[in-house]
């Protein structure tokens, strides 16, 4: 086993065992902040396929991070409300089943990232990033716009949805949905990168022209990467939304999405784990610091500058060795 | 709507046009010239404003305190060039928009140290307030007014500037041939430091502007540079006159949007419902007009290859 | 007389006020090697461009296998059956030996869209590959990085993975520059066994080798082919050494 896959493994196995110990200990403060780093992480392993595996530096992922949110927002406040989301042509109602909400925020979120993907990836580069952030700021407007789900104020959810089988209202229970489900991703994501399009998807990052002469498209291998990423990073918007039983325009912000980037350069860029490294240390980070400065994100800016410029392959890089990212 | 309400919003479109362009021009020659983006642009509008607050609240000139802004803003811009942008020049994107996206954190929460997060207000001076008649009998804020001739008076600097001067030329070089310029013994680094630092320089300046009109207060760049970008995309990366151009019309289209939108869907449904998605659909407008022009022109009206 | 694999007929292309190429007609016929040679800025890789598909040219048509593929992109060329190819090298550096030569099996068999099997565990695509590398003689670097290999190797993976897709007809842009002697040596060898698999258009500065190598060679000066022939004619063309003189090629 690599050093890697060891620490990988490492860190599969303290993300568990530490909320475990929180519900040992009755501490369900520390119990939400694992929640917190596995929503969060997942939101970034989503990112990871665009940009780790794509090369695809997408600055508007907060787009579909929100959009997982409003799915779940949406149709949960209709449930609550008793208010059909309509009635003609065929009547829709609102919902509190989670699995049928994650359905609903993957597809929303796909669907998404195709339209925005497919206009975005006519261009690359510079212009990708510029267009992907001003998309994802056109989605963050409407929301604010959009008085009948709460405008600015957002909308706030009662009752955390449910789950056959589980209480959800149990922070462990909860994080146990969350941890599984982002270790379902993780999984999908390394069989993606050792797949057949994950290796096109990865020579088309490196050298397009090849693609090309080899018969491949770099173009429908990115739309459908970034598809992919987006709906990954939706799904972690709704548990995000359930998480905090609460959805805004905030989820959709460009700080957002430059938060999620975050993620994955703490951790390490195309790292399996990376994103989840780097969720944990941005929480730990908010909490620690957050405690005795109101001003952390001061450091954070500055930790987030030496790693970029000094210690490029992110915290794996540095416990694993061997330079590894891309972009 | 009346003829001279349409006439006042393609004024004040064309007033946000001129301070998207005093935005999106140092962006475009940061790029054009060092293949940077730069995500920290919008921070040097907010250190702008804010010197310009301060110096307004110590002297009571206006003057000063736009030259403060100038000055502020170009020296921020410099400090960081020196210190981090230009490490980030041979690295990838994603390395200058995580650094860059670094120094926003750390400006923006320095300036909520040292200012505390209440805005603060530049009023605009005597001289400048209260409305002119236009001919026609159209009346319009005299500091919207100044915006717009002092915004178009530097863009036609600028057209000189990298026409004409030395200067000009060698940005100009430096846009096509980094070795070259570097063969003819010019001062590369030097050079970036004052592109970067005229970029940063107009980026001040617009936050001045822009903060006699809004308010002062942490955050308020970002908005308009990321507007800057749409800009850029539509005006074509690195051409000056694209971002003019485009400055303009997403100018025009922001404010027009808001009016006509909802007026349109007026005519055929009631007015609150056409109200709300008349605006809903005005804050997409620019969006869409960039949806448009990927669509037909991926490399911007002026751009070469995208 | 066999009809031509790929044709290229009356094409032209300017930019601006440069003309690259000038009514450019050229044939590549069953089992031959065509060498493409002139000085450098004679519109070499321009041609190559609009034969592989980059470039579209502004007048004329290039056919390949009977059909007319002016208006086909490059990926669809590929498919075809263009085998491409590059003067400087365009791998994917960060992968191994085996991954470069699996893509372009990949991408032949339009097998790319499968997002769960590892596919280094296809047997079909693997065996693909790995046939293509034994013969370049790389089967013993097959699980390098493609990073860590000498120049002379890339050229060689270069040739595989062209190899991989079971060309029709093979475009080589200066497959030789670089290499040393006895590189340039042991691929000259490979390429007078390829062509009889399929046809190789062929750019290269090193005279040696297309002396050696050619059926026929094509000058080009200016964007225009001034004249085509077997090796004898091309050395005795007054035409050519005219071209020629003082050029070091």
């Amino acid at each position: 086993m690599t050093r890697e896959a060891t620490f990988n493994g490492f860190v599969s196995l303290a993300l568990l065992l530490f909320p475990l110990w929180a519900w040992w200990a009755d501490e369900p403060f520390m119990i939400t902040l694992a929640t917190k780093v596995a929503i969060l992480g997942l939101a970034g392993v989503g990112l990871n396929i665009a940009l780790g595996l794509g090369g695809l530096v997408s600055l508007g992922h907060a787009a579909f991070f929100g959009i997982g949110g409003y799915a779940m927002g949406i149709l949960a406040s209709h449930a609550q409300s008793y208010a059909p989301l309509m009635e003609w042509p065929f009547l829709i109602e609102g919902t509190k089943s989670m699995p049928i909400i994650w359905i609903v925020a993957l597809i929303a979120s796909a669907v998404a990232a195709l339209l925005i993907g497919a206009l975005s990836l006519r261009t690359s580069g510079v212009y990708f990033i510029m267009i992907t952030l001003a998309f994802g700021q056109m989605l963050y407007y409407f929301a604010i716009s959009w008085s009948a789900y709460g405008g600015e104020d957002g909308l706030s959810i009662y009752v955390r949805n449910g789950f056959p089988g589980m209480n959800t209202l149990d922070p462990i229970q909860f994080f146990i949905i969350a941890y599984v489900l982002l270790m379902i991703a993780i999984l999908f994501a390394s069989r993606l990168a050792r797949s057949a399009f994950g290796l096109a998807l990865n020579a088309a990052r490196q050298t397009p022209v090849r693609a090309e002469t080899v018969g491949i498209v770099p173009y429908r291998l990115q739309l459908v990467a970034f598809t992919l990423s987006g709906a990954i990073t939706g799904l972690a918007g709704a548990l995000f939304a359930d998480l905090n039983r609460f959805v805004s325009p905030t989820m959709l912000s460009w700080q957002t999405s430059g938060e999620i980037m975050v993620f994955l350069i703490l951790g390490g860029t195309a790292r399996l784990f990376g994103p989840v490294v780097g969720a944990a240390v941005f929480i730990i980070l908010e909490e620690i610091l957050g405690d005795f400065s109101d001003y952390w994100h001061i450091h954070l800016g500055v930790l987030l500058l030496l790693i970029v410029l000094f210690a490029r392959g992110g915290i794996i890089g540095l416990v694993a060795g061997e330079e590894k990212r891309h972009a | 709507m009346s003829f001279l309400l349409f006439v006042e919003q393609l004024l004040n479109g064309l007033q946000f046009g001129v301070m998207l362009f005093l935005t999106a021009a140092g962006l475009t020659l940061v790029f054009g010239v060092m293949g940077l983006i730069n995500l920290a642009h919008g921070s040097l509008i907010m250190v702008g404003a804010f010197a310009a607050a301060t110096v307004s609240a110590a002297t009571g000139s206006y003057l000063l305190a736009i030259a403060a802004s100038i000055v502020g803003a170009a020296a921020a811009g410099a400090i960081i060039e020196m210190l981090v942008i230009r490490r980030l020049y041979k690295r990838d994107h994603l390395d200058q928009v995580l650094a860059t996206f670094a120094l926003i954190l750390i400006f923006s929460e320095g300036t909520r140290y040292v200012f505390g997060s209440f805005p603060l207000y530049l009023n605009i001076p005597p001289y400048l307030a209260g409305p002119v008649t236009l001919p026609g009998g159209i009346e319009y804020p005299l500091y919207r007014l100044t915006i717009i001739v002092v915004g178009l008076l530097i863009a036609a600097g600028l057209f000189l500037l990298i026409a004409r001067t030395r200067i000009g030329i060698q940005i100009r070089a430096g846009e096509s041939d980094r070795e070259m310029i570097a063969a003819l013994g010019v001062d590369i680094s030097r050079l970036y430091t004052l592109v970067f630092a005229l970029g940063a320089g107009l980026a001040g300046l617009a936050g001045a502007m822009i903060g006699a009109i809004q308010s002062v207060q942490v955050g308020m760049g970002e908005p308009i540079l990321i507007l800057a970008f749409v800009v850029i995309v539509i005006g074509g990366i690195g051409s000056i006159k694209g971002a003019l151009i485009g400055s303009i019309l997403v100018g025009v289209t922001d404010t027009m949007g808001g009016i006509l939108l909802p007026a349109f869907f007026r005519l055929f449904m009631d007015n609150s419902a056409a109200m709300s998605t008349g605006s809903a659909l005005a804050t997409m407008s620019i969006y869409i007009l960039m949806a448009l022009v990927l669509i037909l022109k991926p490399s911007g009206l002026y751009g070469g290859k995208a | 007389m066999h009809d031509p694999v790929l044709s290229v007929r009356n094409v032209s292309k300017s930019f601006g006020a440069l003309k690259a190429s000038k009514d450019v007609t050229l044939d590549l016929l069953p089992g031959e090697i065509h060498a493409l040679i002139g000085p450098n800025g004679a519109g070499k890789s321009t041609l190559i461009q609009q034969i592989a598909g980059g470039l579209k040219p502004d007048s004329g048509s290039i056919h390949f296998l009977g059909r007319n593929v002016t208006g086909l992109s490059t990926v669809e060329r590929a498919r075809l059956g263009l085998g491409r190819t590059f003067q400087i090298s365009a791998l994917a550096m960060e992968d191994t030996v085996l991954q470069n030569a699996m893509l372009g099996a990949l991408g032949a068999h339009g097998r790319t869209y499968r997002f769960w099997q590892p596919v280094l565990r296809n047997r079909d695509l693997r065996e693909i590959a790995e046939q293509a590398l034994e013969r370049v003689g790389l089967t013993d670097r097959a699980d390098m990085r493609t990073s860590d290999l000498s120049h002379g190797q890339r050229r060689q993976l270069e040739v595989a993975v062209a190899m991989t897709l079971h060309p029709r007809a093979f475009i080589m842009d200066e497959p030789m520059a670089g290499l040393g002697a006895s590189g340039s040596k042991s691929l000259t060898e490979f390429l007078d066994q390829l062509r009889h698999e399929a046809p190789i258009l062929l750019v290269e500065h090193d005279m040696d080798a297309v002396f050696a190598l050619a059926d026929r060679i094509s000058v080009l000066v200016y964007g225009e082919v001034i004249a085509t022939g077997t090796v004898d004619e091309i050395r005795a063309n007054p035409e050519v050494r005219r071209a020629y003189l003082g050029d070091d090629a």
